[in-house]
């Protein structure tokens, strides 16, 4: 349903062990809140990413649980811990049921 | 007597502001690679202008502004860029053509952005690159032309641009279409509207001041399309040609007009040097 959705997410791609490294989450989506109307006075019904989780080898990092008010392509950027190398799993969750995933590899050197 | 004196205090609260004003001396380098050339030597045909050094806008904006431009995650014009990417690909038209079908990647736009508006031999006319992308669209694809100034156009003009990011501007004045760039200079010198202002009544002779709470550029449009915080979508060049004059408490142009093509290879000219930056990142 939701149109030109794209998560885009950046890990570095290495760090040492134990090292905090930035992580930043953007997901190109309209966000409509289903409070808008239409020109003929329908309201145009809510469409939105509802849940965003990371994690990292299977253990979650971040859980968001997002709401209606949140701006059209939402944007996180948190912090991790690196104990070892692995993978980064990045899941958006859509209110039409439709989930949008990506995974960035990192290193331990 | 009293007079004389209220001018003093109103010269003495200016003072810092317009030391404060100074565009800075940082450097723009992009996704710690690309170093961008945000200041050089004027063109020649700037002679007299009082102008030696142009300057992109992105001097005059604020750290936090200046920093978004610096990685393309960061650029939230790189989403609309995305957005044109999927249009290059998509098959539109009686031709059943995409931009894609022709010119295959975007890549093949490389260096197209830096020498736009361009004098057009089979069309005997200067033409922008929306112009270029229309023309493309209408005749090979047999597809609706986009809105000049929509969204789906900047979204395209951004993808093209960005092929040639740090490429220097170097759009063609002499030849055929020194015409229309005589008729965009006389433009830029015309005043305009209620308050009498023209282009270069802000933009050349009084860049690095403030005008209440805006910071004065030289009005460069290397860095179109522009995405802007105040309206959060790319702005294209006529768009914000349309803005100034109607700022000017004028009736505009159209966008897409034969002055603004005119004003737009002036003002284009007038940045011959500095980097391609589009899409940039401005306030």
């Amino acid at each position: 349903m939701a149109k030109g959705v794209r998560p885009r997410v950046k890990v570095p791609k290495s760090a040492s062990a134990g090292d905090v490294i930035t992580i930043k989450c953007l997901i190109s989506h309209q966000m409509e809140s289903g409070q808008r109307k239409d020109k003929e006075g329908n309201v145009i019904p809510r469409s939105i990413i509802n849940n965003f989780t990371c994690s990292f080898n299977g253990e979650t990092v971040i859980n968001v649980k997002m709401e209606p008010a949140i701006s059209t392509n939402p944007y996180f950027e948190f912090d991790a811990k690196v104990p070892e190398a692995g993978e980064f799993e990045f899941v958006w969750d859509d209110d039409d049921g439709s989930t949008y995933t990506d995974t960035q590899a990192i290193s331990v050197g | 007597m009293k007079f004389k004196a209220l001018t003093a205090i109103a010269a003495l609260m200016i003072a810092p502001g317009v030391a404060f004003a100074e565009p800075d001396d940082d450097t723009l380098v992009i996704n710690g690679e690309t170093e961008m050339v945000t200041k050089t030597a004027a063109p020649a045909h700037m002679e007299g202008t009082g102008i030696d050094t142009i300057m992109s806008g992105w001097h005059f904006r604020s750290d936090e502004t200046q920093a978004l431009e610096t990685d393309d995650f960061d650029n939230p014009g790189m989403i609309f860029v995305d957005a044109g990417r999927e249009q290059w690909n998509t098959v539109e038209g009686e031709a059943g053509k995409s931009c894609a079908s022709c010119h295959e990647g975007p890549e093949s736009m490389e260096g197209v952005r830096a020498v736009y508006p361009k004098w057009n031999e089979d069309a005997g006319e200067v033409r922008t690159l929306a112009h270029q992308i229309n023309a493309c669209r209408t005749e090979n694809m047999k597809a609706d032309p986009y809105k000049y100034t929509s969204g789906q156009m900047a979204n395209m003009e951004a993808l093209i641009s960005l092929q040639s990011r740090g490429m220097p501007v170097n759009v063609a004045i002499d030849g055929p279409a020194a015409e229309t760039w005589e008729q965009g200079k006389e433009l830029y010198y015309t005043r305009t509207g209620q308050l009498e202002l023209s282009c270069a009544n802000c933009h050349e002779d009084n860049y690095g001041n403030m005008i209440r709470a805006d910071h004065l550029s030289q009005g460069q449009i290397n860095g179109f399309p522009t995405y802007r915080l105040k309206n959060a979508k790319l702005n294209t060049v006529h768009a914000r040609f349309k803005g100034c004059v109607r700022d000017t408490r004028a009736e505009t142009f159209k966008p897409g007009g034969p002055e603004f093509i005119a004003l737009e290879l002036y003002v284009a000219s007038r940045g011959n040097g500095l980097s391609v930056e589009g899409p940039s990142v401005r306030n």
